[in-house]
């Protein structure tokens, strides 16, 4: 079969899209990463119907469709559970710290969904099952990684 | 259910660089390709939707660039971003709802653009795409719970990338058709633990195409109709902490209603082969727990029974599957494909006997948000 491409050379062009965004974080969002950053709190929310505690907290209830409002927010963690984890051997340019590190989701007390962050440390003690403390960063500024990493507590 | 069938179908073959050409030149060989095996020209359709996602072809609405690729120029066109089988849910739509047909076309061209930040953008970018999270480590999220949460093996996982691999070597279209051994997948280099990278699908440069059509034009075709029993999908929750990510429940909410409409009371008996989207190893076995071709913390065991092999009592992914060539949102309609070609008898060397009920399984967001089954049968 021909191909063209010895007939002709093929071209390519490099091309790059950035581009900014500036997203409202929202009074839920707003509350909870407020509370990060200026009381070092984890906030989470309760549905009014189905009870469950969300974080980070909710405009509404997923499952009920209730509108969880302001009313009945609560302080969780900063302790939890790891229930499921990886650590990261393979490096990309938008992770947030050198590999290897790793992603868990952590089942926060007080809360009834999992949390995923990033835990820095201590591979040969990580397991699911295994308690872990939130660490604030030492410098925050409203955002998800205002907490640094858990760090494993046993 | 008015009776409704694929009627035609084309694949390009699956490459890491497919250097030779643009996706609108690939929307263009598939979407002829299509016509030419079901015998019908553009005179015969009367939609065509596109399935594409901007961030993949780098262009704002790229699904309007491939209008005329696609034939629409004088047609409804319109488009779905996701996954290639959702797609095919609307045309087939469009045709319950009183066209006669529709072409749905899927292309991607992965080498072109950036995966890792592509889908590292499907993530919330308030709460979850600062922490860096990508398909891939999403993924070993999920690999790491199932895992746990049954006992399932490493080992396990990796025998299903040599069955697929290995099946790939029948399928001319697959871009990575292997034979490798567990040991070699198991000492392939760590991507997201439990993730190795012969765990994960490449990504693939890729288009497919097919027609659905009414019985008007399941007459009109040459092809032998692989007639749509039921199809169903259904979602859960986007952030992962929320989801119970070693139980599939979307799947099996879907699966239980395609089931229902097709009248399957027992899918592990009544469905002949199996194209499930296993875009990494773990995948296949939780699948088809979801579809309940067996019970939860039971699907480890599948590949090495035997029952999943290309001459098992229910093969799963003849083709090689999405671990041997996944062009993201084409590989879906892919899985729908190769279930048509099942049911016609026509897909070469890697045709199960005497297929009779065919099931195709499609899914889209991170660790199977969405699922979207589809049963095809003979008649
Ligand atoms: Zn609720």
């Amino acid at each position: 079969m021909s191909d063209w491409r010895d007939e002709v050379e093929a071209l390519t062009l490099k091309g790059q899209i950035k581009m900014p965004y500036t997203w409202s974080v929202g009074e839920t969002g707003s509350r909870f990463l407020v509370a990060l950053r200026d009381e070092q709190k984890i906030l989470a929310n309760r549905c009014p119907l189905c009870g469950t505690v969300y974080v980070p907290p909710r405009k509404n209830c997923g499952t009920c469709f209730a509108d969880i409002g302001t009313d009945d927010w609560l302080e969780v963690g900063p302790e939890g559970v790891v229930t499921a984890f990886t650590i990261i051997h393979q490096a990309h340019p938008l992770q947030p710290l050198a590999t290897p590190f790793a992603y868990a989701i952590i089942q926060l007390d007080g809360a009834d969904v999992g949390f995923v962050h990033i835990l820095k440390d201590g591979w040969d003690r990580l397991k699911n099952g295994v308690r872990v403390r939130a660490k604030f960063g030492i410098e925050r500024n409203g955002r998800i990684l205002d907490i640094d990493g858990f760090e494993i507590l046993t | 259910m008015e009776k409704i069938a694929i009627v035609g179908a084309a694949q390009t073959k699956y490459e890491s660089r497919k250097a030779d050409q643009t996706f609108y030149d690939m929307v263009f060989d598939v979407t002829t390709a299509a016509l030419e095996d079901a015998g019908l020209t553009l005179a015969d359709i009367d939609n065509i939707i596109t399935v594409s996602n901007d961030f993949l072809d780098g262009r704002t609405i790229s699904s309007m660039a491939v209008g005329e690729a696609a034939g629409a120029h004088d047609k409804n066109i319109s488009t779905v971003e996701g996954d290639g089988t959702f797609g095919a849910f609307y045309g087939a739509m469009r045709v319950l709802g009183g066209f006669r047909s529709t072409l749905v076309v899927a292309h991607s061209k992965g080498s072109e653009g950036n995966p890792q930040f592509i889908s590292n953008a499907m993530f919330d970018p308030i709460y979850h795409r600062p922490l860096g999270l990508d398909t891939t480590s999403a993924a070993a999220l999920q690999a790491n719970a199932y895992l746990t949460r049954y006992g399932i093996t490493e080992e396990q996982c990796a025998q299903v990338a040599v069955k697929n691999h290995g099946n790939a070597r029948h399928n001319p279209l697959a871009h990575q058709p292997l034979e490798i051994s567990v040991e070699e997948v198991l000492r392939s280099p760590k991507v997201a633990d439990p993730l190795k990278l012969l765990d994960c699908s490449p990504v693939s440069d890729g288009a497919a195409a097919l027609i659905i059509g009414n019985e008007e034009i399941a007459r009109k075709a040459k092809t032998k109709p692989a007639w749509v029993k039921g199809v169903a999908h259904c979602a859960e929750e986007y952030f992962l902490g929320d989801r119970d990510l070693a139980n599939p429940k979307a799947l099996r909410d879907a699966a239980k209603r395609a089931y229902q409409m097709a009248g399957i009371r027992d899918p592990r008996r009544e469905i002949d082969v199996a194209e499930v989207y296993d875009a990494f190893s773990y995948m296949e076995p939780l699948w088809l727990e979801g579809l309940g071709l067996c019970d939860p913390g039971q699907g480890g065991q599948l590949t090495e029974s035997g029952l999943t092999a290309m001459n098992g009592a229910l093969p799963v992914n003849p083709s090689g599957g999405v671990l041997s060539a996944h062009a993201l949102l084409v590989a879906g309609l892919a899985r729908l494909i190769e279930a048509s070609l099942q049911i016609r008898g026509e897909a070469g060397a890697h045709q199960i006997p005497g297929v009779k009920t065919a099931l195709a399984h499609g899914t889209h967001g991170p660790c199977g948000q969405s699922h979207c089954i589809w049963i095809l049968g003979e008649s």
